[in-house]
């Protein structure tokens, strides 16, 4: 069952169109990479898929209904969580706070407690750290935060926004490693990135986005041994 | 043992409670025993200035939005009170009416210029606060014609007293033995305004519209990713701090009988932000502490700066007047050098300089980066 639809979406930024037409799609419990150099659009997209962009053209249908007249807050309670470019942690909260933060949306208490114990596990770095200022903590365990934090809304969709931005390739194996448990635990995956090949590693398919538009598509695998993935983005 | 340690901790915390509400009551009587009655309506005026800077502290210390025209609200519950209880229109009506009718029209300025700054952030939403404010006063300056609304720079006077049924708090009463001047009075009712709004403050900063007006400080893009209505919450924020400045302008003209725009200039906005960021945005113990010390440090170098200089120097080598304010732009300064958190900085911040050697070393380079 497709969970996301997105057909035809422009999104303009004054005069400037940064979105030309996307078209996508991504299946229940499936891991999607949009893989893309700087300024393709591609956390315009993102922004775009949370509500937080509004799309000049174009439909975005998520469970079968249109997002059309749902904001960003309300698309946050249907189960899409976005992990913001840059990680945007709460700098001056805890760690703790930081994720119950992520439960805004929700009212379950007694649930809250239990996925924050669950949090920890996942990440036990954030365990030890949890009465610590988020803005206190490194890059990579503010990727942590970051995603935690969205995973407290108890997605069916996370959208993770470059995730690898700025890390050491130590953390950047933890934090891929960390999201291929979370798509085993059947959340389904929206994963942009710069770096190419170790997201088409993790995902199961992929898009290409270039200055606005999608020029390739395909299963993962493909995209990986395709010569124009190749010259362009992995530098072989 | 340990109990017995517990008991003691317990026990202590009460009479220290029990201090403090003594020492409260009775300052009145204190300080116009020791300092004379003047000081008693300097301390009136203390606490009318922490509603307001708690107001404010919503705005700018949960919220982080930058508001630099936050007087106007004080002017507007000032000029709703003055309007609706004085000769001015001939209305007189009742105190439990005007004060929150005063408050509310507030709020509801607050949501009329939190709304087109909604997208504004940092220095743009400075700006347009700033011209708000100015707004707000030029108006009341100004709306005397062609139809005479609130009798232009000449103000309103002969304001209706804060009366509490036929108890009038203008007038010298005699009870329990004590007698208590019109300034002792108003101490009292707005010490118990104070102590509301110090609750208040204290139930929002725990509340999850507490913890979202943090999220959004922090962070507005994340903040509306964890499912925050950004644009009602924000609106809140204003609202909020605006009613608390309007019930603050309320209890100022009934207080003064008398409001006029002068009252409510920049330098005033100014102040009360001052005070916030002075005593530790965000926490309300600082806030509270910014009020007072802001409100008597300028009163204490107005009394004390002539008298020092003649005892120093047999004669008066600057005008009090004049020195004093020289003297506190110097001690604003002292303080963001040596204190940049304010002097009493919130919880987070304590936190974040008690943190292990490791993580506040790290904290001292956000805070730099910052």
């Amino acid at each position: 069952m497709l969970l996301l639809t997105v057909e035809n979406l422009k999104v303009s930024y004054g005069g400037i169109q940064a979105l030309k037409g996307i078209d996508l799609h991504l299946a229940q419990g499936e891991l999607v990479t949009l893989i893309g150099s700087n300024g393709a659009g591609k956390t315009t997209l993102l922004k775009t898929l949370a509500g937080l962009l509004h799309p000049s053209a174009g439909k975005i249908h998520y469970t079968g209904e249109s997002l059309q007249h749902c904001a960003a807050h309300q698309r946050v309670r249907k189960g899409m969580a976005l992990v913001p470019e840059g990680r945007g942690v709460f700098a001056r909260l805890t760690v703790q706070e930081n994720l119950q933060m992520g439960a805004y949306s929700r009212s379950d208490q007694h649930e809250i407690s239990a996925d924050l114990a669950r949090m920890y596990e996942l990440f036990p770095r954030l365990a030890e750290r949890k009465n610590q200022l988020a803005g206190t903590l490194s890059g990579g365990e503010q990727q942590m935060v970051a995603m935690a934090r969205a995973l407290m809304s108890r997605p069916k969709l996370l959208m993770l926004d470059e995730p690898s931005m700025g890390l050491a390739p130590m953390m950047v194996a933890k934090i891929f490693d960390t999201i291929r448990d979370i798509s085993a635990q059947g959340v389904s995956i929206l994963l942009v990135e710069q770096n190419a090949r170790l997201a088409l590693q993790v995902a199961q398919r992929g898009y290409v986005l270039e200055s606005g538009a999608i020029t390739l598509s395909g299963a993962a695998s493909e995209l990986l041994g395709s010569d124009a993935v190749q010259t362009a983005y992995l530098g072989c | 043992m340990n109990m017995l340690a517990q008991m003691s901790r317990k026990h202590r915390a009460w009479l220290a409670f029990a201090a403090l509400a003594m020492l409260l009551l009775s300052l009145p009587f204190i300080t116009d025993a020791l300092l004379g009655r003047g000081w008693v309506r300097i301390l009136d005026f203390a606490l009318l200035y922490i509603v307001l800077a708690l107001g404010l502290n919503i705005v700018v210390g949960y919220a982080g939005l930058l508001d630099l025209g936050y007087i106007a609200f004080f002017a507007v519950g000032a000029y709703c009170y003055a309007l609706l209880g004085s000769p001015q229109f001939g209305l007189h009506l009742p105190f439990w009416i005007v004060l929150p009718a005063g408050a509310l029209l507030a709020g509801f300025f607050g949501v009329l210029l939190g709304a087109p700054t909604l997208k504004l952030r940092g220095d743009y939403l400075a700006i347009v606060t700033l011209g708000f404010g100015e707004i707000i006063r030029i108006f009341l300056n100004n709306l005397n014609a062609p139809l005479n609304i609130t009798n232009g720079p000449q103000g309103i006077s002969m304001i209706d007293p804060i009366r509490i049924g036929e108890f009038s708090l203008a007038s010298t009463h005699e009870l329990f033995g004590l007698t208590f001047p019109s300034v002792h009075l108003h101490y009292y009712l707005f010490l118990c305004i104070t102590l509301l709004v110090i609750f208040v403050s204290l139930r929002l900063e725990d509340s999850r519209i507490g913890r979202a007006w943090m999220a959004i400080r922090e962070d507005e893009v994340a903040a509306a990713a964890m499912g925050i209505n950004t644009r009602n919450i924000k609106l809140l924020a204003f609202a909020m701090g605006a009613t608390f400045g309007g019930a603050a302008g309320g209890l100022f003209a009934g207080f003064q009988g008398f409001v006029s725009p002068e009252s409510f200039g920049l330098t005033e906005s100014i102040m009360v932000l001052c005070m916030v960021v002075l005593g530790g945005m965000g926490n309300i113990g600082g806030v509270v502490f910014g009020g007072v010390l802001l409100v008597l440090l300028p009163e204490a170098l107005r009394h004390g700066a002539g008298p020092v200089q003649q005892a120093l120097f047999g004669k008066m080598f600057i005008d009090p007047e004049s020195l004093r304010m020289l003297l506190f732009g110097l001690a604003l300064i002292a303080v963001m050098l040596w204190r940049p958190a304010g002097l009493w900085p919130s919880r987070q911040r304590r936190r974040e300089l008690s943190a292990d050697d490791d993580a506040a070393q790290r904290g001292t380079v956000y805070d730099a980066a910052k």
